[in-house]
């Protein structure tokens, strides 16, 4: 096809591990490997072991993609882009690149700390490979961008950190490559710095050229790319449209636990007074089978043996984030139950959880103060994110993202 | 568009490399540079430094070796022309060698974060030390004419000898950065080397007068070996007229050394530089 800018076919990196000392070992530690080589060549093999990075990599890129990479930490990204600008070699396959590319694996690569934001201009410029009169053309556009005239001759070890991301940013900004590669560069920097970067790669697929881009926010993916891939352990999962791929993606990581179900009533979880038969969380919905996003509005339903009789019981649901905070925690009115099976449900609205993970536990109380049993960690599940009307990618704050509380605003005076 | 079609694959033939290196001589420059600027930043005398180091050298070393060490009652010439050629040639080699043996460690954030071919960044060390050298050949000059004396032709052959002084430092500077991304041991033992090798090299005396102090003509041999004293003789050949004689003794393994040094390191670096990433 003539439209391909970047044809990736086979391409695998492997790394060899060396058991012993791995990278920190010494040049003793070499002299001594090597002397063992020699005195007894078929032990030294054992200690290698192979790491491979990206296997069999296979892509087609056209001119005017916007390819998202995403994939877990370690999947081979960063491998990938690294591959890709050449930094390091593949260890089989082929990459052809039509055009000029640039990668962005950091925002300042090369900057001097003693040097002034005008040389360092100059010196960065020249590291992502514009020539010098591409750099004095958009010397003053940098300079402006980066919001720093003041400054310009100030060594940039004085800058305070958003100044010098922010020159590095507009530097980078500046380069015209037919194909940008940008890494999770995005993290760093304030929101408003995010917006006008994220502003930028917009225009650079805008203008027809092809951005390939790597980040853990989905949601920026999503929201730039038209075309995703994942990568998981090196190996191309899912290779097509960003929504599908994403899905895919989120399909894979999240250790969804839906439902758990119990048939033999000796090993089920509990004691001698309760034991949990199955726990279920329904979503209720019918727009997204397999994920939630926050939009969903879902069930807990649960059902216990009771061994005792007469026994006054109340169950207590509680909802924790990812980092073990707890969001919620609600209950019933104690009853008296007799021995047999206890279910219990509680609906919990959509439009209420932020996007994130989150797990449920479940404690069952007898005579309204005593907990007999807790059960944790029954419930583990995700919310996707889903907003509209919207240009804003970062991360929406908070545990909750209520649409209940609705913030209401009118032209109150003309001037 | 531009339609050129570059390939990655996990061979790349020498010429490409070449044409790679041509290609980001700007890149090169502006490193050169970049070490040039930074090396006096925040220093009152700035650039003064590269005028004092190789005069108060010089200095010293005429006294040490001339008056403490009475190597200067047999020279025609004031005994601090004849150390100056030297200390030229010493100071270029020892801060072009350590400079080059630690430069990819030095811009691992460049290595690690964009691509560009890796020799530039040993390459672009020369640079600082090149002006060190021009700075003390000004001054050798202005020694010339405090003491009245004419250096002849033979001078026009400096920039040769400044050249393959280079050449010299050049093949064990590459192989020493390639070592020290994996070994940082190389950072320890190149001073040293450096400390230990100015007194095997004939900086503050002249080659002829150790030839008479060596009992067995083997170590003699040997110590011709040392490509610095190539690069000094022929130095001092060129600098100080008809005092100093050609001396092949010491110039062809010079020659040879470069040949071989310059070959053997060029591959080492290939073939190691695209695993620097991996280890640094």
């Amino acid at each position: 096809m003539s439209n391909t800018v970047l044809h990736i076919e086979n391409v695998s990196k492997r790394y060899i591990l060396n058991q012993k000392g791995n990278s920190n070992d010494d040049l003793r530690d070499t002299i001594t490997r090597m002397t063992t080589k020699v005195l007894k060549p078929s032990q030294s093999k054992m200690e290698k072991e192979e790491f491979w990075a990206l296997r069999n990599i296979n892509m087609e890129v056209k001119q005017g993609d916007r390819l998202g990479l995403v994939g877990a930490n370690g999947a081979g990204k960063s491998t990938l882009l690294k591959v890709l600008s050449q930094i390091t070699q593949p260890t089989s396959g082929i990459v052809k690149v039509r055009g000029r590319m640039a990668s962005l694996l950091e925002v300042g690569t090369g900057f001097h700390p003693e040097l002034t934001g005008r040389e360092n201009i100059f010196l960065n410029g020249a590291i992502l490979g514009m020539q010098k009169s591409e750099i004095i053309k958009h010397f003053d556009a940098i300079v402006d961008f980066a919001g720093i005239e003041k400054f310009i001759d100030t060594p940039v070890k004085r800058y305070s950190s958003g100044m010098y991301v922010r020159l590095g940013f507009a530097i980078a900004a500046h380069l015209e490559p037919e194909i940008l590669v940008v890494d999770e560069v995005l993290a760093v920097g304030d929101a408003d710095f995010q917006k006008k970067s994220i502003g930028k790669m917009r225009d650079v697929s805008n203008s027809g050229r092809t951005l390939i881009f790597v980040s853990h926010n989905l949601t920026a993916v999503q929201g730039l790319c038209n075309k995703g891939a994942y990568l998981r352990s090196g190996e191309l999962i899912k290779y097509g449209k960003i929504d599908e791929v994403v899905n895919e993606y989120v399909k894979n990581v999240s250790k969804f636990q839906l439902t758990q179900n119990w048939e033999d009533r000796e090993k089920a979880p509990g004691n001698d007074f309760v034991r949990i038969k199955s726990i279920h969380l329904i979503p209720k919905s019918d727009i997204l089978q397999d994920n939630f996003d926050t939009r969903t509005a879902f069930e807990i339903s649960f059902e216990y043996w009771n061994l005792v009789s007469d026994a006054e019981l109340n169950v207590s649901i509680f909802l924790y984030s990812m980092t073990g905070e707890c969001i919620f925690n609600v209950g019933d009115d104690a009853k008296i139950y007799q021995k047999g099976i206890v279910k219990s449900s509680c609906n919990i609205p959509g439009d209420f959880l932020n996007d994130g993970s989150y797990y449920i536990s479940i404690m069952i109380v007898r005579d309204r103060i005593a907990p007999v049993y807790f059960f944790e960690d029954a419930l583990a599940f995700d919310i996707l994110d889903h907003r509209e009307g919207t240009d804003w990618y970062g991360k929406w704050p908070g545990s909750i993202r209520p649409k209940m509380i609705v913030v209401n605003s009118e032209q109150k005076e003309l001037l | 568009m531009n339609s050129k079609e570059r390939i990655i694959t996990a061979n790349k033939s020498t010429i490409d490399y070449i044409l790679d290196i041509w290609q980001s001589k700007e890149l090169l420059w502006i490193l050169a540079k970049r070490d040039i600027l930074v090396k006096y930043k925040q220093t009152i005398l700035g650039v003064g430094w590269s005028v004092f180091r190789p005069l108060i050298t010089t200095i010293v070393m005429a006294f040490a070796f001339g008056k403490i060490g009475s190597l200067d009652t047999n020279t025609s010439i004031p005994f601090i022309l004849v150390v100056a050629p030297g200390v030229i040639v010493w100071l270029f080699f020892s801060q072009s060698l350590l400079n080059m043996s630690m430069s990819i460690v030095m811009n691992a954030n460049l290595v690690t974060k964009v691509f560009f071919p890796r020799l530039i960044i040993p390459l672009s060390t020369v640079f600082l030390g090149l002006v060190d050298v021009l700075i003390s050949i000004g001054l050798f000059i202005f020694l010339c004419v405090y003491y009245q004396f004419l250096p002849d032709w033979k001078i026009i052959f400096v920039p040769v000898f400044v050249l393959l002084t280079f050449f010299a430092t050049f093949g064990i500077g590459l192989i020493t950065a390639v070592l020290n991304v994996k070994f940082r041991d190389i950072g320890q033992i190149i001073p040293f080397i450096i400390q230990f090798g100015f007194f095997i090299s004939p900086v503050g005396y002249l080659t002829s007068s150790a030839a008479s102090k060596f009992s067995n003509p083997l170590a003699y041999k040997i110590f011709l070996l040392n490509p610095v004293t190539g690069c000094i003789d022929a130095m001092r050949w060129a600098m100080l007229g008809d005092f100093a004689k050609f001396n092949w003794e010491s110039f062809l393994p010079l020659i040879a050394f470069i040949i071989v040094t310059f070959f053997v390191s060029f591959r080492f670096f290939r073939k190691h530089e695209n695993s620097f990433v991996d280890y640094i």
